[in-house]
């Protein structure tokens, strides 16, 4: 295990992807000369040339498809949006162009592009910057979400996502991008899609989370710890394809379920996770399962309003406290 | 022949004059372009009469086909949206002849013939108008997502302008892997005011990528004029870019097709982009739902346009005035175009429908081991 940033996992991603082969090809804004909004390809260009590693116009939806058309014709673009928030103005191309191309062409052209960026909010970047959009592309069928909390997740599950012959859109977090972690050394580290993992075992309640949520997840755990709740915590890590079978397995394991996530609560993706639930697990359950979500406004850009507005440890004990009955 | 502005700050009064707004369909605007006239057409454009005669039995097949589908739709065969390409046939031969198989067309919705003209059978495309089985796109697509990949038509795009950065990307594999293939990448007219169109225009233009931005300039979207919604022409929209710019009679397919010879041969080998204005002329409404004529256009435009600017019309006029074409053989092309678009319908109603189980297939290129992809709560066909 080597210990390194969110960041440089997803740095070494690339990078060995690259190497690994030659139709990976990286386009943005800010990835070659600047090394990255975020870092995130510091030293790419210079390892491989203005031709893989691609300053883009400030064009979302132009550069956007080009990854799609790129990808039509057999090369593995992976596109880096600054943040998600700007890829709305690319969203036509995700949704209309590249979730759907596999389909109405009959299966003729898959679609192995990578839409990468920060989802999510940081500090106190307000309404337009600090939005979190993993629903709006896990909507869709042709889509897949994939949204790693760890340096370890983040660097395997790129290179999956890289690899999938399938649009992902890899949703990263600008708050996780220094956090530090454990990352296996091997060379060819893969994390499958679509499957969740244990991040905390308990028995009590399942707090189950996707994204950087898991973070909070995990404070919400080691409060619940010290009133006695021993909290399980699963992280989705990919929200489609969505590990099923692991959602179903902690809720009749404790009975009793909170899911967290960073954006809104109406038709979000614990709504899915929730409706999954009573479907399939109604009879193991020991109560209404909740959800934990930012309020339901725009983010505000005042510290405390803000605050507010974001899901957080506190809000996740209380909602694990009413599950129990506590 | 093709009129050029090799770059875009020409004054802009000498830009007006070389690229009219109004294209010669409208004969009331008076402008007639000037090598609808010349003595010998084969000679002035370089194309020897056998091969214009290739390019008539090609625009009469296009014709043909089109007619066939709007007979089938007509009697409810073909269902949804039908954008018929009948009027603008030359824009399908003129464009696309001029291109070696392995390069790549990509367009809108308005794209049959196209699809023909790139080597598409005319069997899987009339069978995917009808949604069935042996359709190009299996029956998934429909008129507006025909695709071919055997013979790099990149489809049938049905987001106006969605295809502008698909082509830029198709492209780019070809810059990014050194090949030497073009791409054409087709729009209409509405086109040009989307965004997409012009954030292509300029990445295409600062990685020099291998394509022609084609703009079907039939003046009208759907049913609102061009020129209501732009204050500039569909020629000078392509300008501010650095790109080459360059206007061709439409409806001329000698002119069409000599204008891309050179155009193709020039990209092949110094690299693109190119934007051409393709002035032409649609005889039929926006979709088959649409009226050819009323509120945004008149009737008597139309006839104007379909008795002075008919494509097959103009070339044929021309084979026989210089004796290359007879009666009998126009017929005899004739026959044999009805006969292909007859037996392409004939294919297609015998082509079941998609099977049940193909409602679920092709959604996603990879299954993968772990998770769920569905959520519908159906059955779905094993390995789903």
């Amino acid at each position: 295990m080597a210990s390194m940033t969110y960041r440089a996992a997803l740095n070494e991603a690339l990078r060995e992807e690259m190497e690994r082969d030659p139709d990976v090809f990286l386009m943005g804004e800010e990835v070659a000369e600047y090394d990255g909004a975020y870092k995130v390809s510091k030293g790419l260009l210079d390892e491989f040339g203005e031709r893989r590693v691609v300053d883009s116009p400030i064009s979302e939806l132009g550069f956007g498809g080009l990854g799609v058309g790129a990808a039509m014709a057999g090369l593995r673009p992976v596109i880096e949006f600054m943040t998600f928030n700007f890829a709305f103005l690319a969203i036509d191309q995700v949704i209309n162009a590249a979730a759907k191309m596999y389909y109405m062409s009959n299966g003729q052209f898959p679609m192995p592009v990578v839409f990468r960026g920060p989802t999510g909010a940081a500090l106190q970047l307000s309404a337009q910057h600090s939005q979190a959009c993993e629903t709006y592309y896990a909507h869709a069928p042709g889509c897949k979400v994939v949204t790693p909390a760890t340096p370890a997740d983040a660097k395997g599950l790129l290179k999956a996502s890289i690899r999938d012959d399938d649009p992902v859109a890899f949703m990263e977090g600008e708050l996780l991008y220094n956090f530090k972690g454990e990352v296996p050394e091997d060379d060819d580290f893969v994390i499958p899609l679509g499957k969740a993992e244990v991040k905390r075992e308990g028995a009590d309640v399942s707090i189950i989370t996707h994204g950087k949520m898991l973070h909070v997840a995990l404070q919400a755990a080691n409060k619940l710890e010290e009133d006695g709740v021993e909290a399980e915590v699963l992280d989705l890590r990919t929200v489609r394809p969505l590990d099923v079978d692991a959602i179903l397995e902690t809720v009749k394991k404790t009975n009793r379920a909170v899911y967290l996530e960073e954006g809104w609560s109406f038709l979000g993706v614990g709504a899915q996770v929730v409706t999954l639930i009573q479907e399939e697990a109604f009879d193991w359950l020991d109560a209404p399962v909740l959800r934990v979500t930012q309020a339901d406004v725009p983010m505000p850009y005042a510290k405390n309003l803000e605050q507010l507005a974001k899901p957080n440890a506190d809000r996740v004990v209380d909602a694990c406290n009413k599950v129990l009955y506590r | 022949m093709a009129q050029t502005t090799a770059e875009p700050d020409q004054n802009a009064e000498q830009a007006e004059e070389a690229a009219p707004d109004i294209n010669s369909a409208r004969a009331a605007d008076g402008h007639r372009w000037e090598t609808r006239d010349v003595e010998d057409p084969f000679d002035h454009f370089g194309i020897p009469a056998e091969d214009a005669r290739g390019l008539l039995a090609d625009m009469l097949l296009y014709r043909r086909f089109e007619e066939k589908a709007e007979e089938a739709y007509a009697i409810g065969k073909i269902g949804g949206f039908c954008h018929l390409h009948i009027g603008q046939e030359a824009a399908a031969a003129g464009c696309i002849k001029p291109l070696r198989s392995e390069d790549y067309v990509v367009t809108a919705y308005r794209d049959h013939t196209q699809a023909l003209a790139k080597g598409v059978e005319p069997e899987a495309v009339m069978a995917e108008l009808y949604g069935r089985r042996d359709g190009a796109s299996g029956g998934k697509g429909g008129s507006m997502h025909i695709f071919d990949k055997s013979v790099r038509f990149m489809g049938g795009h049905g987001i106006v302008g969605g295809q502008i950065p698909l082509a830029a990307g198709i492209g780019w594999k070809v810059h990014y892997r050194e090949e030497d293939e073009v791409v054409v990448c087709f729009m209409g007219d509405a086109a040009v005011n989307q965004g997409a169109f012009h954030e292509t225009l300029n990445m295409s233009a600062i990685w020099q990528l291998p394509v022609i931005y084609v703009v079907e300039n039939n003046a009208y979207g759907m049913g609102t004029a061009f020129k209501r919604v732009s204050k500039l022409s569909v020629a000078d929209r392509g300008k501010g870019y650095g790109i080459p710019c360059s206007s061709v009679d439409g409806q001329d397919v000698l002119a069409t097709y000599a204008h891309f010879r050179d155009l193709v041969a020039g990209v092949r080998e110094q690299g693109g982009p190119r934007y051409v204005d393709v002035q032409t002329y649609r005889f039929r409404g926006h979709s088959m739902s649409d009226p050819v004529s009323g509120t945004y256009r008149s009737k008597a435009e139309v006839k104007s346009a379909t008795e002075h600017d008919d494509p097959i019309a103009l070339l044929r006029d021309r084979l026989m005035d210089a004796d290359e074409l007879d009666q009998e053989a126009l017929e005899e092309m004739d026959a044999d175009a009805r006969e292909t678009a007859s037996a392409a319908a004939d294919f297609a109603d015998e082509s079941p429908p998609p099977d049940p189980e193909a409602l679920y297939t092709h959604v996603w290129a990879e299954v993968n081991e772990h998770g769920r992809l569905f959520f519908d709560g159906r059955d779905r066909p094993e390995g789903l």
